[in-house]
């Protein structure tokens, strides 16, 4: 943001006209050329977002299975129904968002600390240091089907190798890990740090590069150890990339569904069934696509909320 | 999703009931089925068979293909729970397969949502009737008059039995444990030499099937008789689930077995009983495992055992080929004369001859198997019915298994929350 503000403001003064493109004077077709050059892209966005986003909306107003002759409008019903008690959505809707809650609870803080430490040590120099930038990342590339069945089997209670080497080392060796609270949930959000730290440690060492080595010089100078460095400069430096960093992982950890679909598969009961997979369960399996797209608006809506809070906590705390 | 509404569209206007559907009368094409004469065609032929069962299909499939040269098959394959996602998806696009396999308790669902034609003329000038098949599973693929399945096979429940491990915990390796009192005794046997001798399922959907085979052993049905109430939750439905629990108090299986869980310690000599499908035979025989199979142990006091069965379907495909169609019934047809082959994957064939024939009677472990065909029971045939299970029942006999809840306050809940559902679905597919 600051970046920009520096070019306009050197720019304008050499510059006689606003829209003055190129010292050309504007037609027709030059208004037209950015509306062109962002066409391939708005036709696709329109079409898959856009669209779906109206059509989504008209489709909760309906008992909607795309295969009945008959998609009775039922107004609101479906979304009174997930705010009314006793409704057949009512429980499992509220239970499966408690669980995508918790989910985010427990792995977002994880998720933006522990890639913070990991980048902190990847910038230092030492010898195997792009090994194990590799290493870390490498989880990430994994797709998530592969990392639950493998995650499902080594985590198994009775047959697996977690399990098993706990039990070498003279620890418990039946945790339930995939079918009992607590263990469920480390599972899956053990799981869920292992594969995806790569992605939020690389963004944070680009921005750790990204900050300028003459502050670290003049914090040095003006006597600040380690820990004052880090919390006066690298801190205030990462801002930006925090916050990028925080609402994706919030909202990557609120789409939760891969990973308890495969690990634990909602269990124990469907404790661990999370919005998305009660969602796709209602849509994609029971053919009610009415209902389960009015859940999903009331998931996006939830989400928005905490992305924009989130944006106006950092803006707070900026001025 | 375009193609969706476009069917939709389509068929708003033909009052909903299978006779209406022009799509219907569209199907009694050309054909007897016991030849075919047509020009040369491509069918596809979808399935789920993404087990031990599969290559199975596919030889039978690649034999008709080189034996039939007018009839071009190629087989597609994928998972049972995606599978019921997708041909329905592919039906609405126009892009499904010209012949397909669906369990028998899906049928109602797909024939309710038009994913699938009525095959009554497919059986008419097929000459199938009742008579040359098993009864129960001939009737089962009836939907509000109409047949919708030409039943393959039957796939039972049954006790696999591990030899090895009943050898080491001083069992007779033949005998199997057919009643309550030799099974409960084997495994205090068992329990006595260190072995856990019943792995008890708790991830769904194996653990509901046990609990469904005990609920009818104990004589108790899960659906009244119209199917608007659950009544799982009556003292037959308590007996057998808390059976299933006290398996596991006593130490007879771990705490939380996991999925499959009790498939691998069997195969890695762990566990000596497996209560299972039919089709874990091949599975086990390619672990090397050495064991044997029996039809379920009594446990209640009736004789009864869960089971389903694969049927051929014609998906409801507009503007298809009539000598695709012609093609396709001689294709099911042939498949059905030959169904003692498709009995080595691992199954029952629905077909009498087939039972009857010398290849079928030579596989011992099937045979041992299709003796339970007197007492299956399958799913009442009403559309939607999966969902209920799989949202009322599976969590209820999951969180019981995992001690999270006692047997009768689960099973009454999941009762109230399923005559919920079964209200829903009435009025989805108006019945």
């Amino acid at each position: 943001m600051a970046n920009q503000n520096v070019e306009r403001t050197e720019a304008q003064p050499s510059s006689r006209k606003r829209f003055d493109v190129g010292g050309r004077k504007p037609t027709d077709s030059n208004l037209l050329t950015p509306y062109l050059f962002m066409a391939p892209y708005l036709v696709l966005f329109g079409i898959f977002i856009v669209f779906p986003i109206f059509y989504g909306l008209w489709i909760s107003l309906h008992n909607w299975d795309y295969l009945l002759p008959g998609k009775p409008w039922v107004g609101l019903q479906n979304y009174v129904d997930l705010f009314t008690p006793g409704s057949v959505t009512f429980e499992p809707f509220w239970k499966s968002m408690e669980a995508t809650g918790k989910f985010t609870l427990y792995s977002v803080p994880l998720l933006v600390v522990i890639p913070l430490l990991v980048a902190l040590i990847l910038n230092q120099r030492f010898l195997g240091r792009n090994f194990f930038r590799t290493m870390y990342f490498a989880p990430y590339v994994l797709g998530v089907a592969v990392i639950g069945i493998l995650w499902r089997y080594l985590l198994d209670t009775n047959v697996g190798l977690v399990n098993y080497y706990l039990g070498q080392l003279g620890l418990p060796d039946d945790i339930p890990w995939t079918n009992e609270l607590p263990w469920a949930w480390i599972a899956l959000v053990g799981s869920t740090v292992w594969w995806t730290l790569g992605f939020n440690a690389v963004i944070y060492l680009a921005g750790l590069q990204d900050i300028d080595p003459a502050l670290y010089d003049a914090a040095k100078v003006d006597g600040a150890n380690r820990w004052r460095r880090f919390l006066h400069v690298t801190l205030p430096g990462l801002r930006p990339i925090l916050l990028f960093v925080i609402t994706v992982t919030i909202l990557a950890s609120a789409n939760v569904f891969g990973q308890a679909y495969l690990i634990t598969e909602g269990a124990p009961g469907d404790e661990t069934q999370t919005a998305i997979m009660y969602v796709a369960q209602e849509g994609l399996r029971n053919f009610k696509m009415g209902s389960a797209a009015a859940m999903s608006y009331v998931l996006a809506l939830f989400l928005a909320v905490i992305s924009i809070a989130n944006f106006a906590l950092f803006r707070y705390r900026e001025d | 999703m375009s193609a969706g509404v476009g069917a939709g569209f389509v068929l708003a206007g033909c009052g909903g009931g299978p006779e209406d559907n022009p799509a219907v009368q569209q199907q009694a094409g050309a054909g007897s089925g016991k030849e075919y004469n047509g020009p040369k065609v491509k069918l596809s032929f979808w399935n789920g068979f993404t087990g031990g069962d599969g290559p199975f299909m596919r030889k039978m499939v690649e034999q008709f293909s080189s034996q039939e040269k007018n009839i071009d098959v190629t087989m597609n394959t994928v998972e049972w729970p995606e599978y019921y996602q997708k041909v329905p998806a592919a039906v609405s696009s126009g892009k499904g397969p010209d012949v397909a396999i669906m369990h028998i308790d899906t049928l109602p669902t797909n024939a309710a949502r038009q994913v699938i034609l009525p095959v009554d003329d497919v059986a008419n000038a097929l000459n199938l009737k009742k008579s040359d098949f098993f009864p129960v599973v001939w009737d089962a693929g009836i939907y509000e008059g109409h047949r919708y399945g030409i039943p393959l096979d039957v796939h039972p429940f049954g006790l696999f039995y591990n030899k090895d491990v009943m050898e080491k915990g001083g069992l007779d390796p033949d005998k199997p444990p057919q009643d309550k009192d030799e099974f409960m005794g084997a495994l205090e046997q068992l329990k006595g030499k260190g072995i856990q001798g019943f792995w008890v399922p708790t991830v769904p959907t194996g653990p509901t099937w046990i609990f469904m085979t005990l609920l009818w052993q104990y004589g108790g049905e899960l659906y009244n008789e119209d199917v608007t109430e659950a009544i799982w939750n009556s003292d037959a439905g308590v007996d057998a689930l808390t059976w299933m629990v006290d398996v596991i108090k006593q130490g007879y299986s771990p705490k939380n077995v996991g999925e499959e869980a009790e498939l691998i310690a069997f195969q890695n000599n762990k566990n000596a009983f497996v209560w299972s499908g039919i089709w874990n035979i091949l599975p086990f025989r390619d672990a090397g495992v050495n064991y044997g199979a029996a039809p379920s142990p009594q446990i209640g006091s009736e004789k009864a055992t869960w089971a389903n069965s694969h049927n051929f379907v014609i998906p409801n495909k507009r503007g298809q080929d009539p000598h695709k169609i012609a093609a396709a019934k001689f294709f099911i047809s042939w498949i059905s004369h030959n169904s003692a082959e498709w009995a080595k994957a691992g199954q029952v064939p629905a077909r009498d001859s087939a039972r009857e024939s010398s290849t079928f009677q030579n596989l011992e472990l099937q045979n041992n198997l299709a003796q339970e065909l007197p007492y299956v029971h399958f799913p009442p045939s009403v559309p939607g019915i999966g969902d209920v299970q799989t949202q009322a029942l599976d969590p209820a006999v999951n969180e019981v298994l995992l001690f999270e809840k006692e047997s009768k306050a689960a099973l009454d809940e999941s009762a109230s929350q399923a005559d919920q559902l079964l209200k829903e679905n009435r009025q989805k597919y108006q019945a």
